[in-house]
């Protein structure tokens, strides 16, 4: 017997049954079918823009995330630039391939350098642009995709994030829900990326006597811009 | 690993007289727990996620097949591939078959501690792969081939004076001046190691939290970002899982995370948690080529329908073990094998069998704290309780522990006699007690107690004599 | 020999509001053998609380050690041989949560499998009380007449406070003594180390616990401790006495949090000879 049908058979036989069927395998099709979200936390609900950006910020800072708000793309090259200037950065760094990235004006600072694609282990810096931010953690979600390679979340020092305001939401839950409306509201198994990252501060760890130190081995530091324009959805 | 769950008594008594491991454990016992408290204080609604948490694994378990059965299938349309594994034996055979197969010379792991119930490393290492480990604790400890102390905090029984030195021993090319005082010029000295090793790795191993049927994706957390330094850099990209991972929906695992990180370091939210579904896509500009799942079984499925059935809602925070004054007192090691505290207690005689395990179910004073703070509101002590039982069935505890009980039950089913010997007990060692200040420097068969500490004397009279006396002379007057 | 099962209490509880409830003292075996002002402590504040007590003489132990030790048969048969003693009370009093715990929440887990006594013995876990929360919970006593002239510090023991949500409870009715300070004990709700047999069993982890909790409660600078189970007091007070002996130090006074509550604290402290 294989081991899949022993470990299968095993488990039928512990719960002193068969395979499931019928109604009961009905139920379970139905509850993936539906997908309940279960108990939301009070703080995440019923926010609107304003309460959501605040509440994101408010999370993100106290996971030592640096927060700029800017109005519009037109002003993320400057918060850039201010960025990588205060913290004696290379003015050249790696950014993805992010169609949102092409809307933003970089001829105005002649200096910034862009290297579009995933980034080199030699890149200090890298830009991305999140898909979403959950406001009741501060935490961004990342989706990987032709536009976003995954590794730009994890080996620059540091890592700079352009977040449209628009993009915050409540709780993860609503997370997926834009995600599974994002692709067309098919089966999500279908159409899940490859790499979904949820990010909460920049990396850390505490394995030496519990004393917290950044950049264990991802990100030192995160910086995430915040551009208020609603018309960037 | 080796167990020497067997000798748990040497193990406490020589990790008390150990300073390095009591230092580092007083560190521990006065940061976790107030961590998370602070955590929970900033969610009112935590209560009823636990009991959320409880029903959702419930309903897993009950249903583990199907959901098993939905989340290969998913787990294939994505991409990958699903090898089962009955034993520790075929777990390891099957990574490294995968490993040859793809011509692999250096493995790094994310923090999995299936990879330590199966014994990996030595497997890959016996057998010319090299497995790095990634997560800072577990690398130190790699290096010191120590096996970790506690599941989440893998070397927490060390202080940052050992970690020096093992650095100092091991990263041949350090300069002698270099300061490795603090920990911050500890963790800078293994970003740097570790980054090339990462870089140079054919393939990557990590553990799951979480394994979702509806998708098929495997979810990992972690605070460093070595897990999807790991898993996105490698060719092939290989979890190693046990069965009871499963959960249904992204919605499901979204309510348990709410409960991890709090429960185990006092986060809101892990820095990184990654859902991972199949290899990279064609159109992809990074991620694994291959994305093999090993599904561990290694006496889950006889837990099933069992009295320790609740012990598979376990999701490996760690909250038991912060809170136990027992592991508290002697740390991860005197347990014996992978899992310590009082989730260890309850699962090592479950994998390795009670007649190896048997001092773990009872070290335990039963305070209750590891049940209160679990995530989960698995009934620890109550299943320590039922391996206690079953060495008393098959006569595993010592004789010298069940004649004194024996005699004890008899004489507490004959009350007459009981009270017969508490008044003369009462009596005597009142009477001798009187004589010595009041409690006993030492007393015959009272030895382990009064070691180190007094044994306070009775005060004379046993209540029962009194009472019955006061009685009747009420009854006379 | 079959020990014969019978109930001392004839009269049984009707539905009907008692007005003098009739409670059973469960002395339980260490205050029975150790610690009988305890027990007296007990009947007194009871009585004062308007009930009236009655102490079944054949009663014996709750049957905690044989359970905890994997003894699960003969536990059982004592758990049945207390159901039999005690179910004609209103109210089954324990000074101790860690044995008003075994009846409670153990005694109906423990025969949930015997159709003849699983109801018997969740109706007794029903009506069974640790005694600081049945005089306020159940009888809703807020303040007690008694005077204790010192600092104390409390201890909030395992079971009671896991088992039996005893927290608060006397730490208000404490507020009322006279003459009483209360000074917290920071890690107040961290198990001492006793563990019934645990303490014999694994001793030098039972010492380290007991010394931290000692070191805990001397840093209080509190002159006496109390909690509300005598095993757990028993260990603090033999380690506390150690220690004085070593280090030549003011001896801790050390008490049942009842005989304090009672005003009974004329019997020389837990392993002292005077006060």
């Amino acid at each position: 017997m294989s081991a899949r049908d022993d470990i299968l058979g095993g488990i039928r036989r512990s719960l002193k049954r068969g395979a499931l069927g019928g109604e009961r395998a009905a139920q379970l099709e139905g509850r993936l079918a539906n997908h309940p979200s279960g108990i939301i936390p009070r703080r995440s609900q019923g926010l609107d823009r304003k309460g959501q950006t605040a509440l994101f910020e408010e999370q993100a800072v106290e996971i030592a995330t640096t927060i700029e708000r800017v109005a519009s793309l037109r002003d993320v090259p400057k918060a850039v630039a201010d960025y990588l200037q205060r913290f004696n950065l290379p003015a050249e760094f790696a950014a993805t391939p992010d169609p949102l990235l092409d809307k933003v004006p970089w001829n105005e600072r002649p200096l910034l350098k862009l290297k579009r694609g995933k980034p080199s282990p030699t890149d200090a810096v890298g830009l991305s642009v999140g898909f979403c931010g959950i406001a009741e953690t501060g935490t961004l979600m990342m989706l990987s995709g032709p536009d976003n390679p995954s590794t730009m979340n994890f080996l620059p020092d540091d890592h700079i994030v352009v977040l449209p305001a628009s993009r915050i939401v409540g709780p993860m839950e609503e997370a997926w829900q834009k995600l599974r409306q994002a692709k067309g509201g098919t089966a999500v198994a279908a159409t899940m990326p490859r790499t979904v990252n949820f990010i909460t501060g920049p990396s850390r760890t505490g394995d030496i006597e519990q004393k917290l130190e950044m950049g264990a081995h991802g990100p030192r530091r995160q910086h995430i811009l915040i551009v208020e324009d609603d018309s960037i959805a | 690993m080796e167990s020497t769950s067997h000798t748990f008594k040497d193990n406490a008594h020589d990790a008390l007289g150990n300073a390095h491991l009591q230092s580092a454990l007083d560190k521990m016992r006065a940061g976790f727990p107030q961590r998370r408290l602070d955590a929970i204080g900033k969610l009112p609604e935590f209560e009823d996620l636990r009991e959320q948490g409880r029903e959702i694994k419930n309903h897993v378990l009950e249903n583990l097949d199907w959901y098993l059965e939905r989340y290969e299938r998913n787990v294939i349309a994505a991409g990958g591939h699903v090898h089962w594994a009955r034993t520790p034996e075929e777990a390891r055979q099957i990574i490294l078959d995968l490993c040859r197969k793809l011509g692999a010379k250096t493995v790094t792991k994310g923090k999995t501690m299936i990879a330590e119930e199966i014994a990996l490393n030595d497997f890959l290492e016996e057998n010319g792969v090299i497995p790095i480990e990634t997560d800072l604790g577990e690398y130190i400890i790699q290096l010191r081939h120590e096996p970790p102390s506690h599941i989440i905090a893998p070397a927490i029984h060390l202080t940052k004076g050992q970690v020096e030195e093992t650095f100092r021993e091991v990263h041949t090319n350090l300069p002698a001046d270099r300061n490795l005082e603090e920990p911050r010029s500890l963790v800078a000295e293994a970003r740097t190691m570790l980054r090339e090793k990462f870089l140079k790795a054919d393939v990557g191993v990590t553990g799951a939290n979480f394994l979702i049927a509806e998708t098929g994706s495997s979810v990992i957390v972690t605070n460093e970002g070595n897990g999807d330094l790991t898993q996105l850099l490698p060719r092939a990209h290989i979890v190693l899982a046990s069965l009871e991972k499963i959960v249904p929906t992204l919605e499901d695992a979204s309510a348990l995370l709410r409960l991890l990180a709090r429960s185990a370091t006092g986060q809101d939210m892990s820095v990184y948690t990654t859902f991972s579904t199949g290899p990279r896509r064609a159109e992809d500009p990074d991620g694994p080529g291959e994305y093999h799942v090993v599904l561990l079984d290694n006496g889950r499925t006889g837990m099933l329908g069992s009295e320790f059935q609740e012990m598979l809602r376990c999701i490996r925070c760690g909250a038991c073990m912060n809170h136990c004054p027992v592991y508290g007192a002697v740390g991860g090691h005197a347990y014996g094998w992978v899992y310590p505290g009082p989730m260890g207690a309850v699962l090592t005689p479950s994998l390795i069998g009670i007649e190896n395990a048997k001092h773990l179910p009872n070290a335990s004073t039963f305070c209750g704290k590891c049940e209160s703070v679990c995530p989960m509101k698995i009934p620890l002590p109550k299943m320590m309780r039922h391996y206690r039982e079953r060495e008393w069935q098959k006569k595993l505890s010592p004789a010298t522990q069940r004649f004194g009980l024996k005699l004890w039950a008899f004489l507490a089913l004959r009350p007459p006699l009981y009270h017969f010997f508490y008044a003369i007990a009462a009596q005597v060692l009142g009477l001798l007690g009187r004589r010595t200040g009041g409690s006993f420097y030492n007393l015959p068969l009272a030895g382990a107690w009064t070691a180190t500490r007094d044994l306070p004397a009775p005060q004379g009279r046993s209540f029962q004599e009194q009472w019955h006396q006061r009685q009747k002379q009420k009854k006379a007057a | 020999m079959t020990p014969k099962f019978e109930s001392e209490s004839s009269r049984l509880v009707t539905d009907s509001p008692v007005s003098k409830p009739r409670v059973g003292l469960f002395v339980t075996c260490l205050v029975d053998l150790f610690r009988p002002s305890v027990g007296f402590a007990a009947v007194k504040l009871l009585e004062e609380a308007g009930c009236e007590v009655e102490v079944p003489g054949l009663q014996t132990c709750c049957g905690q050690p044989a359970f905890n030790s994997g003894d699960r048969a003969d536990a059982a048969t004592i758990a049945q041989r207390t159901i039999v003693l005690f179910e004609g009370f209103d109210y089954v009093v324990v000074p101790s949560g860690s044995c008003g715990g075994m009846i409670r929440e153990h005694y109906p887990e423990l025969l949930a499998g015997d159709p003849a006594w699983a109801e018997r013995a969740r109706t007794l876990a029903g009506r069974t009380w640790e005694l600081i929360s049945f005089l306020y919970d159940v009888r809703g006593l807020r303040q007690v007449k008694a005077r204790y002239d010192g600092t104390i510090t409390y201890h909030d023991s395992c079971s009671g406070l896991r088992e039996l949500g005893v927290k608060q409870q006397p730490r208000t009715l404490l507020a009322s003594v006279q003459g009483t300070k209360l000074k917290e004990l920071p890690g107040a709700e961290t198990c001492c180390g006793f563990g019934g047999t645990f303490c014999v069993k694994y001793p030098e982890i039972s010492d380290k616990m007991v010394e931290g909790k000692a070191e805990d409660i001397l840093a209080t600078g509190a002159d006496t401790l109390l909690a509300g189970d005598l095993g757990c007091l028993m260990n603090m007070a033999g380690k506390l006495k150690r220690m004085h002996s070593e280090r030549g130090t003011r001896a801790t006074r050390v008490r049942h949090v009842a005989e304090v509550l009672a005003d009974m604290t004329g019997e020389p402290p837990i392993g002292e000879t005077g006060q």
